[in-house]
């Protein structure tokens, strides 16, 4: 591995949300293999402080690809080329020496731009709040062992539970629909049997506010299942209809 | 203020005595807890499950973060799991036992009622996750599965894959969700808490900046909750999140909160080494792999043969052989103190020489690949992301990385500052864990203390307090604020050359040097004297960009790090004060001839409280009366 590579970055500079936006090209001399996407961000921030130009603005946090936190479109892929990868953990030895990378915030009417690559998603705690939730005030749990649940059905809701909430499926969805973040809530919880009474209301509450929201609808591209960190599957958007028929239905 | 600090243990015996509490405290009446707003900084497990419980009881709730959304919270990046003492593997376990094993593995330097307490509380915890939908792992025959973790002898830890922390966070961010849609809960994202307002003495409201706009906010109530996590930051590089920092708890120090113990630092001893300058932080790789991988180095100093060339007979499975009784899973102070030893002595591995191998070849040879994927496959998969190294195929190298601080704002036993109406939760407080905590402990005690102490607690001290009105009208307000809205204008007007981050990593250096794994009078005077030089100088020198009426982290990661620039001054002085080893905080000077930590009951058996004052930091002590356990020497033997 070449110890040093030179990288161009077209970065979507915007200094706030009314504003006109447009690229703008850095390089980064020193970029190094083992470092990675955010830390690449970091070095160029550091180059542009030194020089006296406003730092780009993104959101990170725990880099470790769990608290859903950063997310930028690289190349015109969600969180960039690496399957199942948070951009936070996507490194640089999987690129080489004179690549350019465009990175752009999530593009999507639901997420406002709030400055350059950060975006508003508030939209997604307010799907949660209007029904993604079992109603159990703390002190009136049975013992957890009352409730046996199959291993396969609890493998499944932790599959369907991982859902970080980065908003990649929104950005990558040509409708721009929160449906696999809706659908990743609705069904873990529909594998269970805890909160079940309140599951006609979950679901018509949930796809309600999504809409609401000014999200789009889904129409099978199945672009969110590719570029989701987690690997949730669209079988959970089919879960979720399900769900709502059977709430319309009765 | 009081100066001398009341632990407030109730009477009676150690098993009676939460009961004997519970059964004393006033309540405040179903009718009138709305007419109670609360301020909860904070949105992690302690944070997140107080907001929610106290408005499902009845309060009016108002909850900060500064991520953009509650749910990120650090919390969410907890891997191992949470324990309890529900035995139900049947393996001996009870609730003495894990208050046993928690002292104990705290190095007797934590208060047994709180202890008990918080073991006594860990099995409802459960009951209440299962029951939000935590997806827990499960047995076949559909019961709830544990695992193993460090300084327990029995399996008492309950998990969601290598996510537990993740999940049991989405539990209460959706308990939260719903009370906030129920409108009991006013959310407050992205507002990062900048001062404390005292109104008489009592802690009334808050400070706060919008990280959007950049505007400074009042925020007015009866009490404040302070759940803001830890301060591992410090060292620039550990396995927290970016923006965890200690700037809540410290502003509500400087108002008159004490800081206890600060030096009490935990050292994880599995996280992925350091690569390079670049880097920003560590991460871990859950202390649940060492259920099945086994720790060793090469016997031979600077062999650099590939692991898989190294014989049987030439590595040194040096916990194993140290420590027969518990083997890999000692806990982590012990655990990490020992990596260290074996790369000192020239037996450290990779291209740095500070690693050491986790080896899972022989748990894949005897239970099969598909067996360890299931139980560790994220953890693996992680690994290879960012070392792009094939765990299955070759032996992690690991090295210890800062990962959770003991130390933080001092509270009684109803989790109450000195500052009346400020209460600490989580681990912004310093309770539960003594000199080092147990794996597993964190997400028990965040919950225990959110869902089932502070709804107690917290009606105790409203119902017995004639709380006049207040708002943020007062002059308290106003003075706050000016304080908070100088202290951003003077950053952006030193204009100098050094940037935050270049501070931050010289001051990550120093303490990583002097005030890390191991710590001798000299080099924490060094620190001392260095913390000093560093602060001056960033407060003359730093260079922040952009503006205050914007978004802009550098600016907000700069206030933060001057808090830190105090902090870490501190750290090394509590660190000099304490003359004796135990649990993270080792001094060379105080160990065995077989370099075990040496305790010095007679005279440290208390908790350091540091007040602060104009004038500087004075030492308060809190004795710490062992009434139940024995004090022994630890042996994981």
């Amino acid at each position: 591995m070449a110890d040093s590579m030179n990288i161009k970055l077209k970065v979507w500079r915007q200094a706030g949300p009314n504003v006109q936006g447009r690229f703008e090209t850095y390089t980064v001399p020193d970029a190094n293999p083992h470092m990675s996407f955010l830390e690449l961000l970091d070095v160029l921030n550091e180059q542009l402080i030194k020089s006296g130009s406003t730092p780009v603005e993104f959101d990170h946090d725990c880099r470790e690809g769990i608290c859903g936190s950063c997310g930028v479109v690289v190349d015109g892929v969600a969180h960039g080329p690496q399957r199942r990868t948070a951009c936070c953990q996507l490194h640089m030895r999987h690129y080489k020496d004179g690549d350019t990378i465009v990175v752009e915030p999530w593009r999507a009417e639901a997420f406002p731009i709030v400055k350059d690559l950060v975006v508003d998603r508030s939209a997604f705690d307010r799907i949660i709040a209007a029904g993604g939730y079992v109603s159990i005030n703390a002190g009136s749990a049975q013992d957890a062992n009352n409730l046996p649940i199959a291993k396969t059905a609890a493998d499944l809701a932790m599959d369907f539970a991982a859902c970080i909430g980065c908003g990649a499926c929104v950005a990558a969805c040509p409708n721009a629909s929160a449906s696999l973040f809706t659908a990743a809530k609705i069904s873990h919880l529909a594998m269970l049997p805890q909160g079940m009474p309140e599951r006609k209301m979950r679901v018509t509450a949930m796809v309600n506010q999504m809409a609401e929201e000014g999200f789009g609808d889904c129409s099978n591209h199945a672009e969110c299942e590719a570029v989701c960190p987690k690997g949730i599957s669209i079988s959970t958007i089919a879960t979720m209809r399900r769900e709502y028929m059977k709430a319309m239905l009765g | 203020m009081k100066s001398d600090l009341d632990s407030k243990i109730p009477n009676g015996p150690l098993k009676e005595k939460w009961d004997h509490y519970k059964n004393g405290i006033k309540l405040v009446n179903p009718a009138n807890k709305r007419k109670h707003t609360v301020l909860v900084v904070g949105t992690g497990l302690a944070g997140g499950s107080a907001a929610a419980t106290l408005a499902e009881l009845g309060y009016k709730v108002k909850s900060f973060c500064i991520q953009d959304s509650p749910r990120r919270a650090h919390s969410i990046a907890a891997q191992g799991g949470i324990n309890a003492a529900k035995n139900y593997p049947n393996d001996g376990d009870t609730v003495w036992r894990l208050f046993y094993d928690t002292v104990k593995g705290g190095d007797y330097r934590s208060r047994e009622a709180n202890v008990h307490r918080l073991a006594q509380i860990s099995n409802e915890i459960i009951d209440q996750c299962v029951a939000q939908g935590v997806p827990f792992a499960r047995e076949y025959g559909g019961l709830l599965d544990n695992r193993s973790f460090g300084g327990a002898q029995v399996s008492r830890t309950f998990y969601a894959r290598g996510q537990t922390g993740q999940q049991l966070l989405l539990g209460a961010y959706q308990s939260m969700s719903r009370q906030i849609g129920l409108g009991n809960i006013e959310m407050f994202a992205r507002q990062e808490m900048l001062d404390l307002v005292l109104v008489d003495g009592k802690a009334r409201g808050i400070i706060t900046r919008n990280l959007v706009t950049g505007e400074i906010e009042r925020h007015f109530g009866d009490a404040v909750l302070l759940c803001t996590g830890g301060y591992g930051n410090v060292y620039y590089l550990s396995t927290n999140a970016k923006n965890s920092n200690v700037t809540a708890a410290w502003r509500c120090h400087k108002r008159g909160a004490a800081f206890a113990n600060p030096c009490f630092t935990q050292i994880h001893p599995t996280c992925i080494p350091v690569s390079g300058d670049y880097q920003s932080k560590l991460t871990l790789m859950s202390e649940s792999l060492r259920n099945d991988g086994r720790v060793w180095v090469p016997k031979k100093q600077g062999d650099n043969r590939k692991p898989k060339d190294i014989p049987e007979d030439e590595r040194d499975y040096y916990l194993e052989r140290r420590y027969p009784s518990f083997g890999n899973l000692v806990p982590r102070d012990v655990a990490s103190r020992n990596a260290k030893l074996a790369c000192d002595d020239g037996k450290g591995v990779g291209e740095t020489k500070l690693a050491v191998y986790l080896d899972f070849a022989e748990a894949i040879a005897r239970l099969g690949q598909d067996a360890i994927a299931a139980r560790y496959g994220n953890l693996f998969e992680m690994y290879e992301r960012i070392t792009g190294e094939n765990p299955y195929e070759t032996p992690m190298r690991i090295y210890p990385a800062v990962h959770y601080t003991m130390g933080g704002l001092w509270v009684d036993y109803e989790l109450q500052s000195n500052v009346p109406g400020l209460f600490v939760l989580g681990e912004a407080n310093f309770s539960d864990h003594g000199a080092n905590r147990l794996g597993a402990s964190a997400l028990m005690q965040g919950l225990a203390d959110g869902y089932f102490v502070i709804p107690y607690t917290l009606g105790n001290y409203l119902a017995s307090n004639d709380l006049k009105k207040v708002d943020g009208t007062h002059e308290a307000f106003s003075k706050a604020e000016k304080d908070a809205t100088d202290r951003l204008e003077k950053l952006l007007s030193i204009k100098g050359t050094k940037t935050v981050t270049e501070y931050h990593r010289e001051l990550g250096r120093i303490m990583w040097d002097y005030v890390g794994m191991s710590r001798t009078e000299e080099g924490l005077q060094t620190a001392i004297k260095e913390i000093a030089a560093l602060r001056e100088d960033f407060w003359k020198n730093v260079l922040v960009p952009g503006e205050n009426s914007t978004m802009n982290k550098n600016l907000e990661f700069a206030g933060r790090l001057a808090d830190f620039l105090e902090l870490g001054e501190l750290m090394a002085r509590d660190a000099l004060e304490r003359e004796e080893s135990c649990g993270g905080h080792f001094r060379e000077e105080y160990q065995s001839e077989e370099g075990e930590a040496m305790r010095n009951d007679d005279l440290f058996t208390y908790v350091a409280a540091w007040a602060y004052s104009e004038n500087g930091h004075t030492l308060i002590k809190e004795p710490l009366e062992y009434e139940s356990v024995k004090l022994t020497t630890r042996s994981y033997k």
